[in-house]
């Protein structure tokens, strides 16, 4: 690269540019653009998401206690010494009572048959979308985006309206003589009202990986004889496999630790991680149990986290 | 290529599950009815009603300034680290920073909460700051979880773009700072208008983590509805729903012409 400002043959500028006394500046003080970018976020990401996690894991040792912070110190100072105190407590009721227990597994069997169902009902949306005329294309895409930036809580709402007693889907029965059906307060509103909601996060990195693919593929093996359904499972869908680990692990992440959809379909009996997690925190006020709550969630997340981020590189290097 | 009925077929159940309710709550937010599902004449009133209270006023506006402080500091906090994981191909450290940076955005809201918290308690009694939790506690959780995602944003378009003209730029003479701002920042300009935009709505539309994070008195939209819905059905929520759904539609029709435009014309295949 050649630099002619540096050249001292080359005619000084008239005046110095504002940017260069800027970087002449700082270079004279050590620092160099590299460390300039990366220090603000590495910095903040450190503060406020690494060290929090930290936080998490020790507190998940302590124990409960009156006071602020309603927990009890990890490190005390006695006549000198230091002490560190680590609680299992935590663990082992997590492990021994079967609220927890039953908790945990129904969050996963609930985030895994709504991961299943959101993929049956997205792969159609997102194929549909990705062979649509362009001008099509584009609309449709912003349909799936739309819900998806309108307030999550106010959709979930708006299903509440249609699953009620007296609500849409209820009253249109009631045409036909059938009897109201009960749907809010149960399982399967919980099972909605999840697929409702990521139902986008399923369909955009379908779609991502559906637009891509090579038409002359599809069409090459209708020639050479397969049936559509044959062409399908033998070309479309192992092609489009990144899509659906990514998707599929988009829905199934969030959906384990959900808090609001349990809350305001589920009923008492709902079990999910994410609500014993808020209510150990908010009705009991147990910081530690929450927090060893957390750790356990993180337990269930952590692979399909670092899953999901080896398939996101794998489709931005595609 | 034959494609048949099943993929129309299917795409229009899958955008009806989708609009259904959402259609019907803008319906019936003019409904006059106070039973929300049972129409009995057009009405404006629970319009009115909203705007006249006080509790749902004072939410939205702390939760748009929120979003709005939130989304700038995730801006540019977003925009540094995507340019280091763009342009910076190997630094020690990358490999944890690229994870540290993206962990956010998958991570389960109720542990971003939960572990927010912790950390600002733990802070309030080590330092002093930030003295008790409200405005400033939210801004700080909902902006490194809005990072992650501008971020993301901002990443694809800085891959996207032909580097060619960065390298002419420094050819000439052009210092990197000034290259950045004068080349590169115009031309991620719209990866940076949709990821603020994605930013903002992502800290309006946080429950979890705000309650978590906030203190008495700074209650936001998000909880004060929640803490509404849990009652039951109350028709001014459709009012409000309605007015959302219209903001966002115009947000997301600007942000998408605004990408549409700017997006390189490339051959497709």
């Amino acid at each position: 690269m050649a630099n002619f400002s540096s050249d001292p043959s080359f005619p000084p500028p008239r005046r110095l540019k504002p940017w260069k006394a800027v970087e002449r500046g700082l270079a004279k003080v050590g620092i160099s653009g590299k460390a300039l970018v990366l220090i603000a976020p590495v910095l903040w990401l450190l503060v406020f998401f690494l060290i929090p996690l930290a936080l998490v894991f020790g507190i998940s040792l302590a124990t409960k206690q009156f006071g602020r912070p309603p927990y009890s110190p990890l490190l005390t100072t006695e006549d000198g010494t230091v002490q560190l105190t680590l609680h299992l407590s935590n663990y082992i009721k997590l492990f021994s009572d079967n609220l927890y227990v039953a908790a945990y597994l129904s969050s996963i069997r609930i985030a895994f048959i709504s991961t299943v169902i959101t993929l049956i009902v997205g792969y159609p949306m997102a194929y549909a979308i990705a062979r649509a005329p362009d001008p099509w294309r584009n609309v449709l895409l912003m349909l799936v985006v739309l819900p998806f930036f309108t307030s999550f809580l106010l959709r979930i709402y708006a299903l509440t309206g249609f699953m009620r007693g007296n609500g849409l889907i209820n009253q249109f029965l009631g045409l036909f003589g059938i009897e109201p059906l009960v749907m809010m307060q149960t399982d399967f509103a919980v099972y909605v009202g999840l697929i409702y909601s990521y139902l986008p996060f399923m369909i955009l990195p379908l779609y991502t990986t559906l637009v891509k693919l090579d038409v002359a593929l599809i069409e090459a093996s209708a020639d050479l004889g397969s049936r559509p359904w044959q062409t399908f499972m033998s070309i479309t869908l192992p092609l489009s496999l990144p899509g659906i680990i990514a998707g599929s692990l988009l829905v199934f992440i969030p959906a384990v630790g959900e808090y609001v959809i349990p809350a305001l379909l589920g009923g008492p009996e709902t079990l999910m991680i994410g609500r014993v997690l808020w209510d150990e925190f908010f009705g009991a006020t147990n910081w530690p149990r929450a927090s060893a709550v957390a750790v356990a969630m993180l337990a269930v997340v952590v692979v399909p986290i670092m899953l999901l981020q080896k398939a996101q590189n794998a489709m931005v290097e595609k | 290529m034959r494609r048949g009925w099943f993929l129309p077929i299917a795409a229009t159940l899958g955008f009806s599950f989708l609009y259904a309710p959402i259609i019907s709550m803008v319906v019936f937010s003019f409904n006059e009815n106070r039973l929300v599902t049972v129409w009995s004449g057009f009405s404006t009133k629970w319009y009115g009603e909203l705007f006249n209270d006080p509790q749902m006023l004072g939410a939205a506006w702390l939760s748009l300034q929120i979003a709005a402080i939130s989304a700038t500091i995730a801006l540019v906090l977003g925009t540094l680290a995507a340019v280091a994981l763009v342009r910076f191909r190997s630094f020690r450290g990358r490999t944890l920073f690229s994870g540290m940076v993206s962990a956010p955005m998958v991570m389960p809201d109720v542990i971003t909460g939960l572990s927010m918290l912790l950390l600002f308690v733990a802070m309030e009694s080590l330092l002093g700051w930030p003295a008790g939790r409200g405005m400033l506690t939210i801004v700080i959780a909902h902006s490194t979880f809005a990072m992650a995602y501008i971020c993301v944003v901002v990443q694809s378009r800085l891959a996207d773009f032909d580097r060619s003209v960065e390298e002419a730029a420094m050819d000439l003479g052009a210092s990197p700072l000034r290259t950045f701002f004068d080349i590169t920042l115009p031309i991620i300009a719209p990866a940076l208008v949709s990821g603020w935009l994605l930013g903002f709505t992502l800290s309006l539309d946080d429950l979890v983590i705000a309650s978590f994070v906030s203190g008495p008195g700074s209650s936001t939209l998000p909880m004060v509805i929640f803490s509404k819905v849990k009652l039951g059905v109350s028709p001014d929520v459709n009012a409000l729903a309605t007015i959302i759904v219209a903001i966002v539609a115009t947000g997301v029709l600007i942000a998408t012409l605004i990408q549409l435009r700017s997006k390189p014309k490339r051959a497709r295949p």
